[in-house]
């Protein structure tokens, strides 16, 4: 009997592992990062000519944005930026990456600035530290400085809600 | 004819000049064979499926000169591979550490080897102990 079920029973399992992965983006990787201490730079500041911009001064739970001038995903999300940094919810600090300062500089004056600051990251240095490898990236970090979330690609409120919310609230910032 | 063969010749062979890393070559041969190792064996995560010796996405470059100055700095292959790991998961690795969660990769190719080499062996015993066709009418 077992002879005869045995490919059966063995397909089904085959049909149950691979469907597991249907659901799967593998453009989507996991981070290392989540629950580690945020990696730490230092770095010139996009807007203020001369002065850094760092985790150091970071405040809090932070919002870190990997973003650029040439990312198509990065003005999808510039509008709800706009909204969150208006919300007052939760201080946002860029990284521009990879990118052409008097570009970045251009892309905030047209399109508004949701950043408390923008990091300028030219060459990527910091971008590899912190696992970019796609912008946009947005990362949550709690008030001890972890990475608490990241998130792959542009952000709207639906997705504010659903992945960052939960973190806030148990880091005790209510919105 | 002969000029033509010369032609088709460098033009079969001219794909090798198509190379991505254009910076320039270690001094150290034997620290340049160990920068075009791990190149290899390191996976573009902004165009899966190519390594970043096979990319020019800028991604690719960026790690390739994290790399150099790594070798430069008289890091170990696995300091190196371990810095990337740290950052970008077990996934940057197209040769995957034998540890924690990537173990699976290693034992499952093995113990299926084994499972169907079992089979194979049950299989031909029975076969063998099986009479042969015709045996019978042949044995007069």
């Amino acid at each position: 009997m077992w002879k005869y079920f045995a490919p059966l029973v063995i397909f089904g399992l085959l049909v149950l592992l691979l469907m597991s992965g249907l659901g799967k983006d593998p453009s989507r990787l996991p981070s290392p990062l989540i629950e580690k201490p945020a990696p730490q730079f230092d770095l010139p500041s996009l807007t203020r000519p001369g002065e850094t911009l760092g985790t150091a001064d970071f405040d809090g739970v932070a919002l870190v944005n990997v973003w650029a001038t040439w990312c198509v995903g990065c003005r999808q999300e510039h509008g709800f930026l706009m909204e969150l940094a208006e919300s007052g919810a939760i201080p946002i600090y860029g990284l521009n990456w990879r990118d052409d300062r008097t570009e970045a500089l251009r892309f905030l004056d047209t399109l508004g600035d949701p950043y408390v600051d923008s990091a300028y990251d030219g060459d990527g240095r910091v971008g590899i530290d912190w696992g970019v490898y796609g912008a946009p990236e947005t990362f949550l970090i709690g008030k001890d400085g972890t990475v608490l979330y990241k998130h792959l690609g542009p952000l709207n409120w639906p997705l504010w809600q659903e992945f960052f919310v939960p973190h806030l609230e148990s880091e005790g910032v209510t919105q | 004819m002969r000029l033509m063969t010369a032609v088709m010749a460098l033009i079969l062979f001219s794909t090798s000049a198509y190379a991505i890393d254009t910076e320039e070559a270690f001094d150290d041969p034997e620290l340049q064979a160990r920068y075009e190792k791990i190149i290899d064996e390191v996976r573009c995560l902004k165009c899966q499926n190519q390594t970043i010796k096979d990319s020019n996405a800028f991604l690719a470059s960026d790690l390739r000169r994290e790399i150099r100055r790594m070798l430069e700095e008289g890091m170990t292959d696995a300091e190196i591979y371990g810095f990337l790991v740290d950052r970008y998961g077990d996934f940057a690795l197209y040769n995957p550490r034998a540890s924690g969660k990537t173990l699976v990769l290693w034992i499952v190719p093995a113990v299926l080897l084994l499972l169907g080499g079992l089979a194979l062996a049950n299989i031909v015993r029975r076969r063998v102990a099986m009479p042969i066709d015709g045996d019978e009418g042949d044995t007069n």
